[in-house]
């Protein structure tokens, strides 16, 4: 489970540029071609290449991502109490440890393909969710996501690896500091989190 | 048969009717009244494994070559294969247990007694199936969420279904006590090795283990009964969206 896990969380995180006027089935497959195709290629990154998968993460896949939304919604009700500071803060910490778990889990790509599931509506009229099948040797992993609009293009505001949504998980993580220390609490921890996996790796 | 497996049993029986009671489940929120009993075997485990799983599944990455790792691998995967068939035709899925059963028998043969993952080169798709599963398609919920010792993430419904599934174990095809136990043994530490790379990463990116192994489990079983296509969950409402992104 962890494996398969691990290897769905990398996929979920395989987006780069699309083109204008995509359908987002069109959007999210080009981008998880690209991703795989950029980690197949890259003996470096399956090796475990810190700099260099950072730097895929961060121009493929984040310019995809309504970062904002996805804390918002991994936080719930006490963002809206949070100063803009703290804002600004949490944002910032969230962000490394976003690219923090999506660079651990793309050196688990090998020879994935993914396999697209039909559409299905969203929750609003700008929203879709596209789910796939990562297929390699042996059970096919479930990887969706959920998509907005944005302008002529998509973006991805949550993904579900194996039927978790990555927003679901961390704000199951993070009530407990939440309701302990408040946000502060929170961005101590993502912090102290995000300086430890810096040192395991470098 | 006086199998090594029969206090395994006893003990997962004991447990999950004990458990069957607390059976208390609050819409949304995970079912998991056992959190603080959970947490302490979550973390037993945990020491466990690092002291003597991880470290033996280490050495067996490192001394086994990748092919006969592979070959294990799939040897466990063959006979799991044939207890999946078994659980489709119960789900009243006649013609996917018909081809899981065909998988079990063309491996078995020509794939040398399950060495060869002969089927999956011809494309032949895996589906594990086990008896938790049967019961969860006949409508039995999952109970609440428990932490058994050293064999990890369960519900009270899929340890009572490990008695079912304990009975066809790999072990159960050998005869004597030393090689049922030797098949334990290489079947956990494979499975172990398997999952080195990936626990790293998960050890890497959580901030709190427990949760995120005990979620990502809940919703994972229940994707399995519902063959990866579960009713779709409402989103839930996203709290202060309306709020103005800091500058």
């Amino acid at each position: 489970m962890f494996r398969t896990f691990a290897i769905a969380l990398t996929l979920g995180t395989t987006l780069s540029l699309a083109q204008a006027e995509t359908a987002p089935d069109a959007f999210v497959m080009s981008l998880s071609t690209e991703v795989i195709d950029a980690v197949k290629a890259d003996k470096a990154i399956q090796a475990g290449d810190v700099s260099k998968i950072r730097t895929l993460v961060d121009t493929k896949v984040l310019p995809n991502v309504n970062l904002q939304r996805m804390v918002i919604k991994s936080v719930g009700q006490p963002w809206r109490s949070a100063t803009p500071e703290q804002q600004k803060r949490l944002t910032e910490e969230f962000k490394t440890y976003l690219i923090n778990t999506y660079s651990g889990a793309l050196t688990q790509v090998r020879d994935q393909t993914v396999k697209l599931r039909p559409v299905r509506p969203g929750s609003s009229a700008n929203e879709v969710v596209i789910g796939t099948d990562v297929v390699s040797r042996g059970e096919p992993i479930q990887l969706d996501y959920r998509l907005e609009k944005a302008g002529d293009t998509w973006k991805i505001y949550d993904f579900n690896v194996l039927g978790l949504w990555a927003t679901d998980s961390f704000r199951s993580q993070f009530a407990r500091d939440l309701s302990g220390g408040g946000v502060d609490a929170l961005i101590a921890r993502l912090s102290e989190k995000n300086k430890q996996i810096a040192g395991t790796k470098n | 048969m006086g199998s090594v497996l029969t206090f395994c049993r006893g003990a997962v029986v004991v447990v999950a009717l004990a458990v069957a009671s607390g059976c208390a489940t609050t819409p949304g929120t995970p079912n998991d009244p056992f959190e603080d009993f959970n947490r302490s075997m979550f973390a037993f485990n945990e020491a466990v494994d690092a002291a003597v799983l991880k470290p033996v599944a280490t050495g067996y990455e490192k001394v086994v070559p990748q092919l006969m790792r592979t070959g294990v691998d799939n040897f466990f995967a063959n006979l799991n294969d044939a207890w999946s068939a078994v659980n489709l035709v119960l789900q009243a899925k006649p013609l996917p247990g018909l081809e899981t059963g065909m998988r079990f028998v063309f491996n078995s043969t020509f794939g040398i007694g399950g060495l060869i993952d002969i089927a999956g080169d011809i494309g032949m798709e895996r589906r594990a199936e086990d008896f938790g599963q049967t019961l969860g398609h006949w409508g039995v919920g999952p109970g609440p969420y428990l932490v058994l010792p050293i064999l990890g993430p369960s519900t009270a419904r899929d340890a009572a279904s490990l008695v079912a599934d304990f009975q066809v174990a790999p072990s159960e095809w050998f005869h004597s006590t030393a090689s049922q136990w030797g098949v334990i043994i290489l079947q956990v530490v494979s499975t172990r090795a398997r999952l080195l790379s990936a626990t790293r990463t998960i050890d890497d990116i959580a901030l709190d283990k427990y949760l995120l192994i005990r979620d990502g489990f809940l919703v994972r079983r229940r994707n399995q009964v519902y063959d990866g296509n579960p009713p779709e969950e409402p989103e839930p409402p996203e709290e202060g969206s309306e709020a103005t992104p800091p500058k």
